[in-house]
């Protein structure tokens, strides 16, 4: 799974490399993410910026991903491209998320808001 | 560039395996094909996201129990959008007609938020004229997605 981790102020960001998260790679991604966030920091950023087209599958997947991180962890998203931006809107999915403009801005944001 | 338009008094037709990286396959044939048209780049991403959501259903779904099962695409430009038409001869639709595909309040705890259930939902939203029947042991879905389309191009 194309899955980079990285850690940034307390925080674990997870770049997702691949550019589709969709029906055919959808339980490897959950998978995927179960095993990068494990027993990692409270807070874990997910950038999507190399993600270009994500279906419903895909949105399952991240939900999912995020249910099973609750309640020891937080997950956030950032970077979507205007397609993958489009389907959390439609499907009201943006509501769930905090969703940051970039994976800098998910860092700048929690300045501001502290 | 009149050339290349002239394909469109024919509809694009394709036949993708019911299998979810066939599906990927032919989405990018399918897209590929229609980049001919040069819409808007976000229209491409709702093309994608509908096609993709019929036919993940249909894998999952129509030919829940088969890998061997074929999916035939057909997808007709015209002035008021793309008319795409499916033909499966999978699983008929539960209770004969395509699901409601509600979306269920994403305002609750964690523990109780859908995973799934989205695909019917964003199908409804993006498409128009959404029709179905079952003929002969084939599923029919028919839909228009409206996306303005030059009138050059259709000439």
């Amino acid at each position: 799974m194309q899955l980079e981790t990285t850690t940034r102020n307390d925080a674990l960001v997870v770049t997702a490399l691949m550019p589709r998260i969709d029906a055919a790679i959808a339980i490897q991604f959950k998978d995927g993410m179960r095993d990068a966030c494990d027993g990692g920091p409270a807070r874990v950023v997910l950038d999507l910026g190399s993600v270009d087209f994500i279906d419903s599958s895909g949105l399952g997947a991240i939900v999912a991903t995020m249910k099973l991180l609750a309640p020891d962890q937080k997950l956030e998203l950032a970077t979507l491209s205007d397609t993958v931006d489009k389907v959390f809107r439609l499907t009201r999915m943006d509501s769930v998320f905090a969703i940051h403009l970039t994976a800098d801005a998910a860092f700048s944001d929690a300045a501001k808001a502290s | 560039m009149p050339n290349q338009t002239q394909s469109y008094n024919q509809p694009l037709t394709f036949a993708i395996p019911s299998t979810e990286m066939a599906v990927r396959n032919g989405l990018a044939a399918a897209i590929a094909s229609l980049k001919l048209l040069n819409l808007p780049a976000e229209e491409y991403g709702t093309i994608e996201l509908v096609l993709a959501e019929v036919m993940n259903n249909i894998v999952e779904h129509a030919y829940a129990d088969t890998q061997d099962g074929v999916i035939e695409l057909s997808i007709q430009p015209k002035e008021r959008g793309l008319y795409c038409t499916f033909h499966d001869t999978g699983h008929p639709m539960p209770d004969g007609a395509v699901p409601l595909g509600n979306l269920s309040s994403p305002s609750c705890e964690i523990d109780d938020l859908p995973e799934g259930g989205f695909g019917w939902f964003l199908i409804r939203d993006l498409a128009r004229d959404l029709e179905y029947i079952r003929e002969n042991g084939t599923n029919i879905l028919t839909f228009r997605i409206a996306v303005m389309l030059p009138k050059q191009t259709l000439s």
